[in-house]
């Protein structure tokens, strides 16, 4: 189940600056620690994050280890079309989490 | 000039009666430990779509309406919506449990419920489940002033707790008062001591990567001391915190919490 959190807003004027911050719930478990009897608790991280607005891509990252449990992105766009902003998360387990948000742009 | 004289006497009366009334541990100057943070934590606890408390607490929403156990109900079957129904109940707890004749945190309660209303198989301790339930039933009074229950029975399990809390223990021969009463505000390595009341719990700590229970905050301390701490559930951890609630009366609950 994809618990996230999305902060954008839902309105924006053309050629607006608007900031979106993406979280989503995931442990981030960096592969270096030890469980119970001193057994390695395996790695599973998400490693790749995509932002896309109707389709196109506008923000992308790689996400390493380092990053702590319930990574969480902040970054601005140029406001130009209504529609769609939609994240992507790809993990260590080959699963994508998604989530999205309608924006109106006048 | 004669009627100045009995005013005075009524003046040092009440103030003598104040001072008598108060419990040991009561300060001045109650300070959440969110105060003592930096501002970007502050601003994290703030934000509801920047604090990853919050997803205990949403989580503890579907756990709310989802039907558990023998009898298929669930927690809204009887207590209906969380928002009115469970409104300042995490500021009220630990409370007298009349069933087993002690006090009960609010997760016992909770536990208590699922296992005599829903015949459900009950959620382990610092489970995420049991977690994400009572922040969501604590997250329900935010902004509410902590206000411990004046019930007589519940006296000598606080004065358990306030004992516990001055008993030094562990090889570091350290009280919970050494550091939150005589200490708070200096700085232990790298992070200031706050003054140690529980009003943000469950909380998501940085350094847990996670959020946890008051309980297992205690135990951190416990074995930061080096002692050997109580286990998850211990009569002595509630009694503790039943202590910590009167001393922290008045502040607001700010569930789910940031801290360092």
């Amino acid at each position: 189940m994809t618990r996230a959190l999305i902060n954008a807003p839902k309105t924006a004027r053309r050629g607006e600056i608007i900031e979106i911050r993406a979280m989503l719930a995931h442990p981030m478990e960096t592969g270096f620690r030890t469980g119970t009897m001193g057994k390695a608790i395996p790695r599973d991280i998400i490693n790749r994050f995509v932002c896309t607005w109707n389709g196109e891509e506008i923000f992308s990252a790689d996400l390493f280890p380092a990053i702590a449990a319930n990574p969480y992105l902040a970054f601005t766009a140029v406001a130009t079309d209504s529609g769609t902003i939609a994240f992507a998360w790809t993990g260590d387990d080959g699963e994508t989490r998604t989530a999205e948000t309608e924006i109106t742009v006048t | 000039m004669t009627g100045r004289a009995p005013r005075l006497l009524a003046g040092l009366l009440a103030a003598c009666l104040a001072g008598s009334s108060a419990p040991a541990g009561d300060m001045l100057d109650k300070r959440s430990g969110a105060d003592f943070m930096s501002p970007e934590n502050r601003a994290m606890q703030a934000d509801d779509m920047s604090n990853p408390g919050m997803f205990a607490v949403l989580d503890g929403e579907e756990l709310w309406n989802r039907p558990e156990g023998a009898n298929g109900r669930s927690c809204a079957g009887c207590h209906g919506e969380a928002a009115t129904s469970m409104r300042g109940v995490a500021t009220r707890y630990p409370a007298f449990d009349e069933r087993s004749g002690r006090p009960i945190d609010l997760a016992g309660r909770i536990g208590e419920c699922r296992r005599t209303r829903q015949e459900a198989s009950p959620l382990p301790h610092e489970s995420p489940e049991l977690i994400a339930l009572t922040a969501y039933v604590a997250h329900q009074s935010r902004g509410m002033p902590i206000s411990p229950p004046q019930d007589e029975r519940l006296a000598q399990f606080r004065e358990n707790g306030r004992r516990l809390y001055e008993r030094r223990i562990g090889q570091l021969d350290l009280s919970c008062a050494s550091c939150h009463d005589a200490r708070w505000g200096e700085r232990l390595g790298g992070s200031v001591m706050p003054q140690g009341h529980p009003t943000a719990y469950p909380l998501y700590r940085l350094e847990w990567q996670a959020v946890g229970s008051l309980q297992r905050r205690l135990r951190n301390c416990m074995i930061g001391v080096r002692a050997e701490a109580f286990a998850f559930g211990a009569p002595e951890l509630i009694e503790l915190e039943l202590y910590l609630m009167e001393r922290a009366a008045g502040l607001t609950v700010e569930t789910p919490g940031v801290r360092p």
